[in-house]
């Protein structure tokens, strides 16, 4: 098997934390004890024993982390075309700018006048993320695209309850995210599920019938989460707008359209992006991420609290801002994923994150070509930034999406999203994201070929994949039935 | 651009697959009112050295950047952070990870993560705790919606006053535009919830608490719990110091159901207060109904120990409307970077840190006291305390900023009811030079 | 998945259009998931119940099936009150999946026995499955 970079390796168990460990080992360098001891003024009742930690000693720690980390794939370590995550390069300067001393120790309740670099940080990052969405004002707090999404539809209910409108209804296309729903009901929202059309796209006859004087709005993704662009956004948008609705925006697949697409122009009010997405900050194994909102200026009286301003040369936090949702994080979001986004955007700079677009969208299109005729292609038209497949061909050898994603893995590559969208049965959904190259992509093509060759040939390969990994095939139903989260 | 791999030539051949003459092809379908009109305003890239220039100078423009001390904690905490755990979680097999959602590639995080919540659980005292949630704040938030749940037609919260401003203003946030009510119980003299006023509130779901508290004051949690499940409410106990636990007794030995709060102390730098981490426990009875991720130990084909997420169907990407929150991600690195400063303290090693914290800030307490301060509140404290001055402090303050000590924060910007009360915070980055350079400063 | 042939599916009870079995046991109900329900589920790792005495109205969701991977809303076929649920499910919900007629969900007296003339018979559930 000398195809994909996949190869056998010596892979090292570890056992968990407390089954190693001595009592009296320390990995911690103890500070002095430089004032006298107090005596105790706490009751006895409020005193506790101290938690049942193990005593580990330095050694013990980075063995333990360093095996650790050898079972994790990362996107340094290989390709990952996971379809609307957008795992591309995190630039290792992003996280040295992030650890500028002066910034790491900045404690958030300091007052204006003693964080003045911070604060110019996130002055500029939201003149940044306005200028690139064509929207009007920011706000950097939510600590993730679903957190963003909540601030949207808390902003959605500010405004009707301010103007005095009384609507419940939000409409939702089936191919959303499932964060999209859960955020609605969580602010009080009911989901209306609008029907895609055959070539998966929204259908403006629905959203037409659909949109009354009980619906808030809609929240859609554009290019949606089939990677396919919605040619009739302004239009869907103008229904909303007439019926006195609002447009929340999922920003998720920025990637494809920066320096392309205007979302003011669209006819989106609020939308969220995902700086764990398309401004290259780490996923850190499922966060922290940042999932910043951006808005049309007759909404930014509602933006969460405080807001930040520039008034000559001093930065200031306001907090008398009446309209305002309040807050969703304790201080002013996850600052160093801000920072990390930041640094990226200056690398970059405009005409490089217009080009990181086209590129994004060129290998996609590229592999959506290279593949059509290996996998079922779901929907035959011009893709974004990633591209859709089923096993709709691979079925008739029972072989299934899951079957040839952990294959995948024995070639050494991750998986891409399999079975999202819902609408897609068995689906594959492949972003190579721009910072893949086209002979990666070509092994990759090639690597899936086999695989689809193998499908027909010998099934029980996939069916047994992956062969070469720590483990495999992880009994879910048992961890399920048998819930066992702690040691 | 050293992150766009693509040469011309490459580009060339793979249009001519794709079927197009130029890259702008692509895009050809998407109609003209939706584009972006012009350049993008961002300017020209910026190279790795002059970036590097222009992010120190930021940092100099933070006066804490030449700060000796910060004695401030309010929910953000100087701690020493080893050279290990910094180390060890810059491992890009870490850091650039996604979500473990294909196990077998993923073992690394999900063993790790899995040690994240069992030692969350052993510290807080609970039977077991989720992947983490985004911070302390929306932490109280979704524990009193989890409570909310549980508690299936009882739709009122009651709050503590005492708890962190901040957090007090998410929960009111996550909690406004459903039928809910949020009711503030006030603070007594001692700095202490006032508990009385429970039985006369209807369709009580849980009352939360936060201890120490944002005072720094130690509640007392056991009869709180006691007085709360009279009421038949479920006990949301919240922190924002973990450090405590290594010394006073845990929340759920206290008796709490739910437990939650910030964990930044254990590894993670302030950075102006982001990220940090939602730590998140409750009883094993109520599982199903926790929100946020979790994982949960398992076995593989060949019977091998391993680890997977778990009770997904709680979760968005399957139960969407009807899920238990609509949190994704969970603060993954922060996690496991808390697991793995856990792991370096040790069990001694957090006893001993909590008490040389508590030392070192009765020896700023008293010491102020002695100078003439007034204890705010006549109750234990941790690490942080509330004190009162008959002379003018705010002047003392400036003049040991101009020393590079930044001592405590006036109190009344979140409560004016109390005026020239400040709150410090004294852990064991303060030198005994520092605390003595204070208490000089108020002597004068 | 089994194939229609594959399916057990007992002459002696009644089905619903959403894949339940009905049976009468005196003057209640017993109330189950069909072969084909478990068997499009898959490895059932959770039940989720109503509480004894709860009413519901045919139609209502009384509980939920909960699979790995998905969630499978249960809608009551005849309203009525409950008057007992399966405890062994709490600890093992395979039972639903190895045994789906020997392990009933819900118990209930009901409300309205017209609601009876809804309910299919073994062929009319049979032809309903082919569809």
């Amino acid at each position: 098997m000398t195809l994909g970079p996949g190869r056998t390796g010596l892979i090292l168990d570890e056992p968990l934390l407390w089954e190693k460990g001595k009592s009296g080992r320390t990995a911690f360098s103890m500070p002095d004890l430089d004032v006298p001891e107090a005596i105790t003024t706490i009751d006895k009742e409020l005193l506790g024993e101290g938690p049942d930690f193990p005593d580990l000693s330095e050694v013990d720690v980075v063995r333990h982390y360093t095996r650790l980390s050898t079972w994790n794939f990362g996107v340094d370590t290989g390709m990952y075309p996971l379809g609307s995550c957008t795992m591309k390069y995190n630039p290792k300067i992003n996280e040295k700018m992030a650890a500028t001393p002066g910034i790491t120790a900045s404690h958030p309740l300091l007052g204006d006048e003693l964080s003045q670099g911070s604060l110019k940080i996130l002055f500029e990052l939201q003149n940044l993320l306005t200028s690139l969405t064509g929207m009007d004002k920011a706000c950097l707090q939510p600590s993730a695209g679903a957190q963003g999404e909540m601030a949207g539809m808390l902003i959605f209910a500010a405004y009707f309850r301010k103007i005095g409108e009384k609507r419940t209804k939000i409409l939702i296309p089936d191919t959303a995210h499932g964060t999209n729903p859960a955020s609605a009901a969580l602010c009080g929202f009911t989901p209306v599920s609008i029907k895609s059309k055959a070539d998966g796209t929204l259908d403006l006859q629905s959203v037409s019938e659909l949109m009354d004087e009980e619906t808030v709005g809609i929240m859609l993704t554009n290019p949606n989460t089939l990677g396919i662009f919605e040619e009739s956004i302004r239009e869907v948008t103008a229904c909303i707008h007439e019926k006195g609705g609002l447009v929340y925006g999922d920003g998720a697949n920025m990637n494809a359209v920066m320096g392309i697409v205007d979302f003011k122009r669209c006819g989106i009010d609020i939308m969220h992006l995902n700086l764990h997405k398309t401004f290259s900050t780490p996923h850190g194994g499922g966060g922290p991420g940042a999932g910043p909102i951006c808005v049309v200026e007759k909404l930014s009286p509602f933006l969460p609290v405080p807001h930040i301003v520039k008034n000559l040369e001093q930065y200031h936090l306001e907090y008398d801002c009446p309209d305002s949702i309040g807050k969703l994080h304790a201080f002013f979001g996850n600052f160093s994923v801000l920072v990390k986004a930041y640094s990226y955007i200056l690398s970059m700079g405009g005409k490089n994150l217009k080009k990181a677009s086209q590129l994004a969208v060129l290998n996609a299109n590229y592999v959506k070509e290279s593949l059509r005729d290996t996998l079922q292609l779901a929907y035959d038209m011009p893709c974004m930034h990633e591209c859709v497949f089923s096993d709709a061909l691979q079925q008739k050898h029972q072989i299934s999406t899951l079957d040839m994603a952990k294959r995948l893995i024995d070639y050494g590559y991750h998986p891409p999203t399999i079975y999202f969208p819902l609408v897609v049965q068995g689906a594959i959904m492949i972003e190579p994201t721009e910072t893949e190259n086209k002979q990666d992509l070509d092994q990759f093509i090639a690597v899936f070929k086999k695989v689809t060759d193998e499908a027909r040939e010998n099934g029980d390969i996939l069916r047994n994949a992956p062969a070469i990994t720590k483990v495999r095939r992880l009994d879910e139903t048992l961890a399920a039935r048998k819930p066992c989260l702690v040691g | 651009m050293r992150y766009l791999p693509h040469t011309d030539k490459e580009i060339e051949q793979m249009l001519s697959v794709t079927g197009h003459a130029h890259l702008e092809d692509l895009f050809s379908h998407i109609p003209d009112k939706c584009r972006y009109q012009g350049e993008l305003n961002i300017g020209s890239p910026i190279s790795e050295w002059a970036l590097t220039d222009y992010f120190k100078s930021l940092g100099e423009k933070n006066s804490v950047s030449s700060a000796k001390a910060v004695l401030l904690g309010a929910g953000s905490y100087s701690h020493f952070i080893p050279e290990i755990v910094s180390d060890l979680m810059s491992r890009s097999e870490f850091l650039t990870a996604y979500t473990p959602y294909q196990p077998e590639i993923s073992q690394g995080t999900l063993q790790g993560i899995f040690e994240y919540q069992t030692l969350t659980a052993r510290l807080l005292g609970m039977e077991v705790a989720n992947a983490s949630m985004y911070d302390g704040a929306s932490a109280l938030a979704e524990a009193l919606l989890m409570a909310i749940r549980i508690g299936r037609k009882k739709n009122t919260v009651a709050i503590s006053s005492s708890i962190h401003p901040h957090y007090r203003e998410v929960v009111k946030s996550y909690l406004q535009a459903e039928s809910f009510t949020v009711i503030e119980l006030k603070t007594d003299k001692k700095g202490r919830t006032d508990l009385s006023g429970l039985a006369d509130i209807d369709g009580l779901a849980a009352v939360a608490l936060q201890s120490p508290n944002f005072f720094g004051v130690i509640e007392e949690l056991q009869d709180a719990a006691t007085q709360i499940h009279d009421s038949k409410a479920l006990f949301v106990c919240c922190f924002s110091e973990p450090f405590s636990y290594g010394m006073l007794k845990s929340p759920g030995e206290s008796g709490a159901d739910i437990v939650c709060g910030e964990g930044q102390s254990f590894g993670m730098p302030q950075s102006f207060g982001g990220p940090g981490l939602g730590m998140f426990a409750s009883s094993k009875k109520y599982q199903r109904n926790l929100p946020g991720r979790l994982i949960g130990e398992t076995q593989d084909v060949d019977g091998r120990r391993g680890y997977v997420l778990t009770l997904s169907t709680r979760e968005q990407h399957i139960r969407r409307e009807k899920a238990t929150s609509n949190i994704c991600s969970n603060q993954g690195l922060c996690a496991l970077t808390a697991a793995a400063y856990m792991a370096t303290l040790g069990g001694t090693g957090i006893r001993e840190m909590a008490k040389l914290n508590f030392n070192k800030a009765e020896y700023l307490k008293n010491g102020l006291l002695a100078a003439g301060a007034n204890l705010l509140f006549d109750s234990p404290t941790f690490n942080e305390f509330t004190l009162s001055f008959d002379s003018d402090f705010s002047k003392t303050r400036s003049r040991l900023l101009e020393k590079g000590i930044i001592a405590g924060m006036e109190l009344s910007q979140f409560y004016p009811e109390y005026k020239d009360a400040y709150l410090f915070c004294v852990t064991e980055t303060a030198s005994k030079d520092t605390l003595d350079t204070v208490i000089q400063e108020v002597l004068l | 998945m089994k194939e229609l042939s594959e399916l057990d599916l007992p002459e002696n009870i009644f089905y619903s259009d959403d894949h339940e079995w009905v049976q009468k046991t005196g003057d209640t109900v017993r109330i189950g998931i069909s072969d084909y329900a478990q068997d499009q589920m898959g490895d059932i790792v959770f039940v989720e119940m109503p509480e004894v005495g709860e009413t519901f109205e045919k139609g209502d969701e009384f509980g939920t099936l909960e699979s790995v991977k998905a969630v499978s809303e249960m809608f009551i076929p005849l309203g009525g009150e409950v008057v007992a649920v399966n405890e062994a499910l709490d600890d093992a919900p395979e039972l639903v999946n190895s045994a789906p007629y020997s392990n009933w969900l819900v118990e209930i007296r009901p409300s309205n026995d017209s609601e009876f003339d809804d309910l299919l018979n073994r062929e009319q559930y049979l032809q309903l499955l082919q569809e």
